[in-house]
């Protein structure tokens, strides 16, 4: 049974590509307003254990339970498993907003657009209340001048901020960033990462994949690395940085810098 | 060390002017030529013909339109299954554009009509059923060529826009707990439908200036009644003339309208 307060329970997650195992049971529980970073190197499979947690990949096996509920899981008939009830995993979807490295914003709508169409089309708010809501988000992010601007006359910061917006505009239990600053070019990281240390220390929980370790360092309370599909070592940001345990977290680290 | 050069701020280039010696001499030519084809050609049949005229281009217009939006709304299944499967609906869908794109438009309009129409007329059953007024008239075999061709041209454009429609935002909508018929319905298709437009924009013209195949199997659209004007008074230029005018009319509204629909999104860059 899982106790109260935690947002995210992850147990012993694997992830098979084919003949390759990206992960290797990985398990990770995130306590309610806890900011966990989540680093790693390239292969390390930190992206695909995020996309595992919304079903955006199908875990090969393992469970997810979100605020105390467990994504109902049957086998696939090829060794894996697919979601046995598609209402429930919407449902749970819809709440934990996800930031893409990308973007990913509906070109086709404006931000504002894009910013109430899930409150309206999935969770059912009323239209006027979620007009007032996403203009309110997008004051916040500074973006409410571009509210009518289509995303394709944005510049990237702007287009990821208008994500975040998104993303916040669903009430998410947890948000599930994905290198939110990797597609930006270095100019424009900051007002994103801005913005995303804001709602951190509104204990806003969130699972964070990054190459940003300063930032990383600052915001989270919590730090994983992952290699070879494994959690090689976790613990506060100070200690992972500052006194790292294992061997390829101090290469890492250092390689990094 | 190359000195610091600034660059001369940018002036845009004057708009020519309309009245450049080259457009003047031109618009000239032009006009001498319309007053030729007006002053020294025959138009005193016109205004017989008027009415009939105006009947001819709404047949003509009917006849897009109602093609364009059914075959449309058969173009979009039949792109679809081509991108998501399943395999033997998506193979169905192939071979019935491919057969379709791969036939000329008049010998399937003339399969339908003279080959399936007179097969109608040999049973009973058919001719006694309620459809038979219908069957026996010529325009549904005109509507039903065109409309299957508008859908196979039609499904091949929207099976490339719905793959081209970027994974991510497929993705995004996912994440965020869209069902799939919401996805399709308020991501997918408008954002394929979007990204299809110019060239729908081209492929309704084309389809217009294929109605008038129509009128070899007896309907009467606005070709059909400039037909009867040249048999009626043995002119060949000038019916023509203006059959050009009005389809030259016809194609500019087209284009016009579908530039208010593209506008209404707009894209960078394109």
């Amino acid at each position: 049974m899982t106790e109260p307060g935690l947002a995210i329970q992850v147990t012993d997650l694997h992830k098979r590509f084919g003949p390759l195992e990206v992960l290797k049971g990985v398990s990770l529980e995130a306590k309610q307003g806890d900011v966990i970073a989540i680093i790693g190197g390239s292969g390390s499979g930190k992206s695909t254990f995020l996309r595992c947690i919304n079903l955006l990949e199908l875990p090969t096996a393992g469970r997810v339970t979100v605020h105390g509920e467990t994504i109902e899981m049957k086998p696939d008939g090829q060794g894996g498993l697919m979601p046995a009830n598609r209402k429930q995993v919407q449902r749970i979807r819809s709440r934990l907003a996800m930031v893409f490295q990308s973007f990913n914003l509906w070109q086709h709508m404006t931000v504002l657009q894009n910013v109430i169409e899930v409150p309206i089309h999935v969770l059912g708010v009323p239209r006027d209340q979620a007009i007032a809501t996403a203009e309110a988000l997008l004051k916040r992010v500074g973006l409410f001048e571009k509210r009518d601007a289509y995303p394709a006359f944005l510049s990237g910061g702007q287009q990821q901020r208008a994500a975040i917006a998104r993303a916040l505009a669903v009430q998410p239990l947890a948000m599930l960033f994905d290198e939110p600053t990797s597609a930006l070019d270095p100019e424009l990281v900051g007002e994103v990462l801005t913005v995303i240390g804001d709602l951190a220390r509104e204990k806003r929980t969130m699972l964070l994949v990054t190459h940003e370790m300063k930032f990383a360092r600052e915001v989270s309370n919590h730090v994983v690395f992952l290699h070879n599909g494994m959690i090689e070592e976790q613990g506060p940001p100070d200690q992972i940085f500052g006194a790292p345990k294992s061997e390829r977290l101090k290469k890492f680290i250092s390689s990094i810098h | 060390m190359s000195e610091p050069t600034t660059l001369p701020a940018y002036t845009a280039p004057r708009p020519r002017s309309l009245f450049e010696p080259h457009r003047i001499v031109l618009m000239a030519i032009f006009a001498v030529l319309v007053f030729c084809v007006v002053w020294f050609m025959r138009w005193d049949w016109l205004p017989n013909y008027g009415t009939r005229l105006a009947y001819g281009v709404g047949e003509t217009l009917i006849m897009l339109f109602s093609t364009a939006i059914v075959g449309f709304m058969l173009a979009v299944p039949i792109g679809l299954v081509q991108v998501t499967g399943p395999r033997p609906l998506s193979w169905l869908a192939l071979t019935f554009c491919t057969i379709i794109r791969g036939t000329p438009l008049l010998l399937q309009l003339w399969m339908l009509y003279y080959g399936l129409g007179s097969l109608f007329a040999q049973y009973p059953e058919i001719r006694q059923s309620f459809l038979w007024p219908y069957l026996r008239q010529a325009w549904p075999y005109g509507f039903t060529a065109l409309m299957i061709s508008f859908a196979a041209y039609e499904g091949e454009v929207m099976r490339g826009a719905f793959a081209g429609v970027p994974r991510g935002e497929l993705e995004a909508a996912e994440a965020f707990g869209m069902s799939r018929f919401k996805l399709f319905w308020r991501i997918w298709l408008p954002r394929a439908i979007h990204r299809a437009l110019p060239t729908l924009n081209g492929e309704t013209v084309l389809q217009l200036k294929a109605t008038p195949l129509i009128a070899t199997i007896t309907v009467v659209d606005v070709y059909g009644v400039i037909s009867r004007v040249r048999q009626d008074t043995f002119l060949t230029y000038e019916p023509l003339l203006l059959l050009a005018l009005i389809y030259l009319c016809l194609t500019g509204l087209l284009i016009w309208g579908f530039r208010l629909l593209e506008n209404r999104i707009p894209t960078r860059g394109a």
